[in-house]
């Protein structure tokens, strides 16, 4: 179908894109890799007077290794993260989940920064940013700001970027210690959004599981930690009757919706046997 | 070498039948450099676009398209009311009882809608751009009515009508009592002194056909001459029935199916769009073009399926069936289309399957709903058979304590046995049930796999295994027009072919069965060359425009090959004929003295002396010389009604994990043997048995249209209406048996539907067969994992799933609930 009238703008630095959005009027959408924009706008389902268009702005791609932290840019596209060395060395995690995301199409279009903006409770990678305390780095016209991944969601389709400003960059802390990483998801076939996922990193210790971070996608408006969970492993044997113990309560404080792909309460129920899953895959049991 | 190739000293050629050739067809429709209709652009066109109800039933109490004539680049908007004294109604060709009520079909709505996606209004622009545009500037009143959506409440005393000046919302009651028929016993008689009776409810859910290519039209009127280009799968039932519609002579009009992506029956079809394009046209005197978008695709293009079956089976002791009953509940959706009425009627012959009931009656109601129609989708009425019957043959056994296989083995009709009459009075040609079984077995690996499922159960392991059977029988290639016509089907099923033979020997073949994917120009070269002896590449194949080919039954009910194919072999044989007397002048000998054989005639007894029929056809061009008395031409013509069905059979086995803990199936092997006569090219028939499978999975596994409690499609986009790609499938193990039908000169029985037919029982009955020991016996399709988690864990089918569309995506869902328009959803921007 054919999208409303827009204006659009292609700036090609990021004080350009500011200026762009502070002068889009009204309803300025900003596009990384339109694969979710897009298909909106042709459904006619947003009618944006103005689309700035980041594809052609210097300095917004890549992965780059900043001492304790690598640092992914916001238009890193889904199929540059999946290459990337860097994240397969310090965060395999986020490579894992990007394999899941939609068709290899999409993959080459769609950006890493773009997914975590769009903050689709059903998307892959808000969960896994909360997993493994990422920091989001925003620039708008009073400057530049870090936004930890526990404020950066706040609610369905909406984050911590405010209007007129951009989502630049992406830390993620590299891990010290031996750490294990598991995305699980659950979904009818193999290009679709998940119906409940849920990712796991964990560090061992001695036998033990010395520290668990539980991102869980689509239990509820904004990705969430299963804190229940993550308590529960803390300090436990690494064994499967531990985690099993440990997975039954993910769902606690969850209020996932219903759809026709899972009602409320069988969300709840994947949530912990993939939870259960995760850790285990995560521990390396 | 053999006898033949020394005495002409040159290699026969290779047979072309049998031979797995590449479809010729097939470079330029994957690269899109070829016509769909969509690309056709003619000087002046202008581009429709529809305004379509947003409620399922409601009266329309005011129209307003004032701003949308105002709108930049609009020539016309059009309403109901401006078509109301011309547009008659959308014809409906198979009246299945003679008091079929039949409400009519307008194509665009006047004074009340029946289903959401219903035309109201219909802008027309100087762009697609504009006409889209405009769409939001009309103001369309509407005065809701109660809403019609469940079959079996419809049907109640008392129920709200879909149409208030009919008496209820039930369409016809159409019956097939063998008993009455004298083709079998007394139902009521065999059920009462039955051991055993095992009653079941199965519903086949709604589907949609999502062809790749989206529907479009283009109407060129010229002078009081029409050329409409269309993507259908039937140009020439199309300009017959636009013709009685909309009072254009049928010789006035010309219909053009160029090349068509897809069809599976949801292009077998008069659509409003292409009714409306010829009035619009008709009245502004310029080229239109209508081209749908996926979403009005999915929501106004007619559905499939929709039945409740409620089937009885009863059966000794010992496993003998002795009676099958079967009442269905068919949804009609809102109105009846070409064939609505006719698809759960066709299916009426196929419950009993491939097994010998001594009675059988079949009954069935169709019922209005406030839904987009029902039609044809692959199979029509023999899927849902073939399901019921592969389905309660499981539960059967289940009752029986018996191997499910040994009780079909006890009920089969034997190889010896055929041809056989059936309980519904149809003579099945030929077939071996037990072969193709034994095979299927083997590809499967049964015996591991039947071990593997006994040690999964002994250990309680958290994945289960089933296997599930489909000795499966359908009857196609339609045709026999006398047997279609005691069908109250509107016309007959021949099928017309011509061959022109070019001066340089070159062949055009010119085919009635329009094709839209099959392949046809790669098969029918086969036929021809083997039929005259000509190479391959030297036949072009011809169709799709009534100017070209003007007779045609076209495409649909695996009948191509089976019935079109066959007038095209008929044509050569006749084209040999009349070449025979040319050479015969041209050789100087007796007719009766030469031999066909490769393309050429020769002197029986006179080596080196030939000529072949390409040089005839130069020959013959020039006509400088040929017998007295004949007409100097070899082209010929000839149609095709068989006397019978065809009857392909086969026997699909699906290995099914399901993991308990989260209700997810898994299809772990899938194995068949179908025997579906002569094969002409085994690359396409593995191609259609493939897509079939793909299709009858996804009824099991994946695609279910669902309403919302206001009768919104809540599946209207593919994110929700979930249809499975090559990653989401296993692979397929396919074999075939070969007993040639009788019935064409080919041999041919039909494969367009086999696979879609078969497999979908067979993969429910797998994962049922993977759980039954955990109190199982029953999951609604599609099999969705929250639906086998619920059955395995709360009991029960699995019950409805909830209506609401995906929450991914962020703007899926219908306008009402989606988050993208939202203030709070600006603030995120990024996309």
């Amino acid at each position: 179908m054919i999208p409303a009238p827009f204006a659009y703008a292609r700036p090609t630095t990021v004080d350009e894109a500011l200026q762009a959005l502070a002068a889009g009027g009204e309803d300025v959408k900003v596009m990384a890799g339109g694969q979710s924009l897009i298909p909106v706008m042709r459904l006619r389902l947003a009618a944006p007077e103005t689309v700035v268009d980041l594809s052609k702005v210097e300095g917004l791609r890549g992965v780059r290794d900043d001492g304790d932290a690598i640092v992914i840019g916001a238009m890193t596209t889904h199929s540059d993260v999946l290459s990337d060395p860097l994240i397969a060395e310090h965060a395999p995690l986020i490579a894992e989940a990007t394999g899941t995301v939609a068709d290899r199409q999409v993959r080459h279009r769609g950006t890493f920064g773009g997914a975590l903006v769009h903050a689709d409770p059903a998307g892959d990678l808000p969960a896994v940013a909360l997993a493994l305390d990422a920091e989001f780095v925003v620039v708008g016209p009073s400057g530049q700001r870090t936004v930890p991944a526990s404020e950066f969601f706040v609610d369905y389709l909406t984050t911590a970027v405010g209007e007129g400003e951009l989502l630049v960059e992406v830390r993620v802390p590299k891990l010290a210690g031996e750490w294990g990483m598991r995305y699980e998801k659950f979904n009818r076939v193999a290009q679709a959004w998940s119906i409940v996922a849920v990712a796991a990193v964990v560090r061992r210790e001695n036998g033990r599981i010395a520290e668990a971070r539980i991102g869980l996608t689509n239990m509820g408006p904004t990705p969430l930690r299963a804190r229940a969970v993550e308590e529960a492993l803390a300090g436990a044997e690494a064994t499967p009757d531990a985690v099993g113990a440990a997975a039954a309560r993910a769902a606690e404080g969850t209020e996932p919706s219903s759809d026709l792909n899972a009602q409320a309460d069988y969300r709840q129920h994947l949530a912990t046997v993939l939870t259960r899953r995760a850790v285990s895959a995560a521990a390396g049991l | 070498m053999t006898a033949v190739e020394d005495r002409t000293g040159t290699p026969a050629p290779e047979k072309e039948i049998g031979k797995a050739r590449r479809r010729k067809e097939d470079a330029r429709l994957i690269t899109g450099r070829t016509t769909w209709t969509d690309n056709t652009v003619l000087p002046g066109m202008l581009h429709l676009a529809v305004v379509r109800s947003p409620v399922a039933h409601a009266r329309i109490t005011n129209v307003d398209v004032s701003a949308a004539r105002e709108a930049p680049g609009v020539v016309a908007v059009y309403t109901g009311q401006d078509f109301a004294e011309e547009q008659g109604s959308l014809p409906c060709a198979w009246p299945v009882t003679p008091d079929m009520v039949n409400p009519g079909h307008p194509s665009i709505a006047v004074d009340q809608v029946n289903h959401v996606g219903e035309a109201v209004a219909i802008i027309v622009a100087r762009s697609k751009t504009a006409a889209q545009d405009a769409v939001e500037l009309t103001d369309i009143d509407y005065e809701l009515l109660p809403v019609v959506l469940d079959m079996e409440q419809a049907v109640q005393d008392g129920a709200d009508l879909v149409h208030d000046q009919l008496e209820s919302n039930t369409s016809y009651h159409f019956v097939f009592d063998a008993g009455e028929m004298g083709t079998g016993g007394d139902t009521e008689q065999a059920f009462s002194g039955a051991d055993v009776v095992v009653s079941r409810r199965f519903v086949q859910q709604r589907l949609i056909p999502a062809f790749m290519e989206p529907r479009s039209v283009v109407v060129q009127p010229q002078g009081d001459n029409y050329t409409m280009w269309s993507s259908t799968q039937v140009p020439h039932i199309l300009r017959v029935m636009a013709a009685m519609v909309t009072g254009i002579p049928e010789h006035k009009l010309r219909v053009i199916a160029p090349d068509v992506g897809g069809g599976f029956g949801g292009k077998l079809q008069v659509n409003p769009e292409e009714i409306l394009c010829l009035l619009i046209a008709r009245r502004l005197g310029k080229p239109v073009k209508w081209t749908e978008t996926r979403s009005e695709s999915l929501m106004t293009a007619h559905h499939g399926r929709d039945q409740v079956q409620f089937v009885d089976i009863a059966a000794d002791r010992e496993g003998h069936v002795k009676g099958l009953r079967v009442r269905l509940l068919a949804d009609m959706g809102a109105y009846l289309r070409l064939i609505t009425p006719g698809v759960p009627a066709l299916g009426a012959f196929m419950y009993p399957g491939i097994y010998k009931f001594p009675a059988y009656r079949f009954e069935c109601d169709g019922v209005f709903t406030n839904k987009v129609p029902t039609d044809a989708y692959r199979g029509a009425g023999r899927p849902e058979a073939t399901f019921a019957i592969e389905r309660i043959m499981d539960e059967l056994a289940v009752e029986l304590g018996m191997d499910p296989m040994e009780l079909r083995r006890k009920n089969w009709i034997d190889a010896a046995e055929f041809p056989f009459t059936t309980v519904a009075g149809l003579a099945y040609d030929s077939g071996d049930y037990e072969t193709a079984t034994q095979q299927a077995l083997e590809l499967l690996g049964y015996d591991e796999l039947r071990a593997e499922q006994q040690q999964r159960r002994e250990s309680n392991d958290p994945v289960q295994l089933g296997i599930g059977i489909s000795t499966f029988t359908e009857m196609c290639g339609l045709a026999p027009s006398r047997v279609l016509g005691s069908l109250s089907f509107g016309a007959g099923g021949w099928e017309s072919a011509s061959i022109r033979m070019l001066p340089t020997g070159k062949v055009e073949v010119v085919t009635g069965s329009t094709p839209h994917g099959q392949g046809h120009e790669t098969a029918w070269s086969q036929l021809v060359a083997d039929s005259l002896g000509v190479p391959f590449e030297d036949v072009e194949v011809l169709h799709g425009d009534t100017a070209i080919s003007p007779r045609g039954l076209d495409t649909y009910g695996s009948r191509s090959l089976v019935v079109g194919g066959s007038a095209v072999v008929k044509a050569a044989d006749k084209v040999i004929a009349k070449a025979r007397k040319i050479a015969a002048h041209l050789l100087e000998a007796s007719e009766d003295d030469l031999d066909f054989s490769g393309g050429t005639f020769s002197v029986r007894g006179t080596p080196g002396a030939g000529i072949s029929i390409q040089e005839i056809a130069l020959a013959i061009f020039a006509a400088h010389d040929y017998p007295e008395g004949i007409e100097p031409s070899i082209d010929a013509e000839a149609t095709f009604d068989p006397e019978n069905f065809s009857f392909p059979h086969g026997t699909h086995l699906c290995a099914m994990e399901v993991d308990t803990d989260t209700g997810f199936v898994k299809i772990r092997k899938y194995a068949c043997v179908d025997d579906i006569g002569t094969i002409v090219n085994p690359l396409i028939v593995e191609g259609q048995i493939h897509g079939g499978l793909a299709q009858g999975i996804a009824q099991a596994l994946y695609e279910e249209a669902i309403y919302d409690a206001d009768g919104n499609l809540t599946t209207g986009t593919f994110v929700d209406y979930l249809v499975p790609s090559a990653a989401d499938l296993p692979h397929f193990d396919t074999g075939n048996t070969v007993h040639t039908a009788p019935g064409n000169p080919i041999g041919a029985k039909g494969v367009g539907e086999a696979g879609c037919i078969a497999s979908t029982p067979a993969v429910v009955n797998a994962a049922l067969d993977a759980v039954r020991h955990l109190g199982v016996s029953d999951i609604r399709m599609p099999l969705t994992p929250e639906r086998v988690w619920r059955a395995i864990h709360q009991g029960g089918d699995g019950g409805d799933r909830a209506a609401a569309g995906s929450n991914a995506y962020g703007g899926a869902q219908t306008e009402t609930t989606a988050g993208v328009s939202t203030d709070a959803s600006s603030l995120g921007g990024d996309r």
